[in-house]
């Protein structure tokens, strides 16, 4: 069967949702984001990239490919190399095959990427479902972008072999075995509640909405430093995360809205339909904060740290209450 | 946000990219719309990216003024700190800095200087340089 690339927002779901689809199981990329409870809200200051503190809207990479093994029962092959050439070589061996292989790769290495996006982050999801024989070059299906890309072999081993926090250690991942429609009346209430159980009971104090009003905390801190060219920064990281790197805007909070929707019709609940517009207020709101964020970045509004964040622990308050009602819903 | 809210405000840092952000469309259905960037966006990026070059030229001035080595320039062009060019090469980051002192670098061996080119993704002849 040909491969048909469409765009994504996320990564890994994107990834998720076109191989599933490749196997004839049509999952929208929402519906793999949901199923797998990939969102949630990590303040994260022990894990600093470039000074600044990890700020995440979802749960942690391979999650969302984990996570949809047991709905949809799904078996995935995970396979690491500590030599580069034996990577590059299995690569070859599966396109060959006919698989589509799914791949973590550094942004930074990957040629088509627009230069201003090229950062040190590990974790980005490409699918290869093919290889030109000739040149050498990989067909690479990449989510986020709105047609399929070509990378050369040299580009792609660096890629999968860069080193650092969350190293891919040249991961490939494919299906083996062919995944189910399953039945939604149990999976989708199973991944509601688990979604919320990580933002209302996980027991540490920085994931979920105790993350939150913990990073407000945090930037009204950055007012007693007195150095507003670093609190500029830490702002910036924070609105960064949420909306440039592929979260389909407002931190996750639209796509899992629209999981909401899909699900409403699926189980035939309208209650869901009413908090997935619930759920698109509370992104709008994110929205705004990032805006006044980068009106002051910009000097276009002054520097108010407080304001900020007293924006948050609204933001707090009001997923909370999303939270318990969807709790109730589920 | 409303499928004719999502910005389009052609962000150059996207370089002519168009990503996938999910608004409601006319209908009431939650649906990927493609955009072509928002200043917010554009502002954040900028901001981080403006921070890196501004790094990179200040080591490049001391490289000049012989008070750094050209690897402190390059770590920053690649868009790198300290911890983490220490755990791409696996070197001490007090050995890292101590290659910073410019008659230390000249006498790196071609292996060390290796090891450093092949994580910042240049050539050793680059890596010698501070252009």
């Amino acid at each position: 069967m040909e491969f048909q690339h469409s765009q994504a927002s996320h990564c890994e779901s994107g990834v998720m949702s076109a191989m599933l689809r490749h196997q004839g199981l049509p999952i929208s990329e929402p519906m793999a984001f949901g199923l797998s409870s990939a969102l949630s809200f990590a303040y994260l200051p022990i894990i600093k990239i470039n000074g600044l503190p990890l700020v995440a809207y979802r749960m942690p990479p391979k999650f969302i490919i984990k996570g949809l093994q047991k709905p949809l029962g799904l078996k995935m092959c995970f396979e690491t190399f500590r030599n580069q050439e034996a990577g590059t070589r299995r690569l070859n061996e599966l396109l060959a095959s006919g698989n589509i292989v799914g791949m973590q790769t550094s942004v930074f290495f990957l040629p088509y990427m627009p230069e201003d996006l090229r950062f040190h982050f590990n974790a980005h999801n490409v699918l290869a479902f093919g290889r030109d024989v000739a040149s050498g070059e990989y067909q690479l299906s990449d989510p986020v972008f709105d047609a399929p890309v070509t990378c050369p072999p040299e580009a792609l081993q660096k890629a999968r072999f860069a080193k650092g926090a969350l190293a891919p250690k040249g991961l490939l991942y494919y299906s083996t075995g062919k995944p189910s429609m399953p039945d939604w009346t149990k999976v989708i209430p199973k991944a509601l509640k688990k979604t919320t159980r990580i933002m209302l009971d996980t027991p540490v104090p920085i994931i979920g909405i105790r993350g939150i009003r913990r990073l407000a905390n945090a930037i009204e801190g950055l007012a007693a430093k007195n150095d507003p060219a670093q609190a500029k920064m830490f702002i910036g990281q924070v609105v960064r995360m949420q909306e440039e790197i592929g979260t389909g805007g407002g931190g996750f909070r639209f796509i899992y809205a629209s999981y909401l929707q899909e699900a409403a019709e699926l189980l035939a609940r309208p209650r869901l339909n009413e908090l997935s517009e619930n759920l698109v207020d509370i992104g709008d709101e994110w929205r705004e904060f990032a805006l006044s964020a980068a009106r002051m970045i910009r000097d276009r509004e002054p520097l108010a740290l407080a304001a900020l964040a007293d924006k948050l622990r609204r933001i707090a308050d009001r997923e909370k209450a999303f939270f318990l009602d969807l709790r109730r819903a589920a | 946000m409303l499928e004719s809210e999502v910005p389009q405000e052609g962000n150059v840092t996207l370089g002519g990219h168009r990503k996938g952000v999910y608004a409601r469309g006319d209908d009431g259905k939650i649906q990927l719309v493609q955009s072509a960037g928002w200043e917010v966006e554009e502002i954040v990026t900028r901001q981080a990216v403006d921070d890196l070059n501004r790094m990179a030229e200040d080591a490049r001035q001391r490289v000049l003024a012989g008070q750094t080595s050209a690897l402190e320039y390059h770590m920053h062009k690649a868009r790198m700190d300290l911890p983490l060019l220490s755990q791409t090469t696996g070197l001490w980051q007090w050995r890292i800095r101590r290659h910073f002192r410019p008659d230390i670098f000249a006498g790196l061996s071609p292996a060390m200087l290796g090891r450093y080119a092949s994580v910042m993704g240049i050539s050793v002849e680059q890596l010698k340089k501070a252009e």
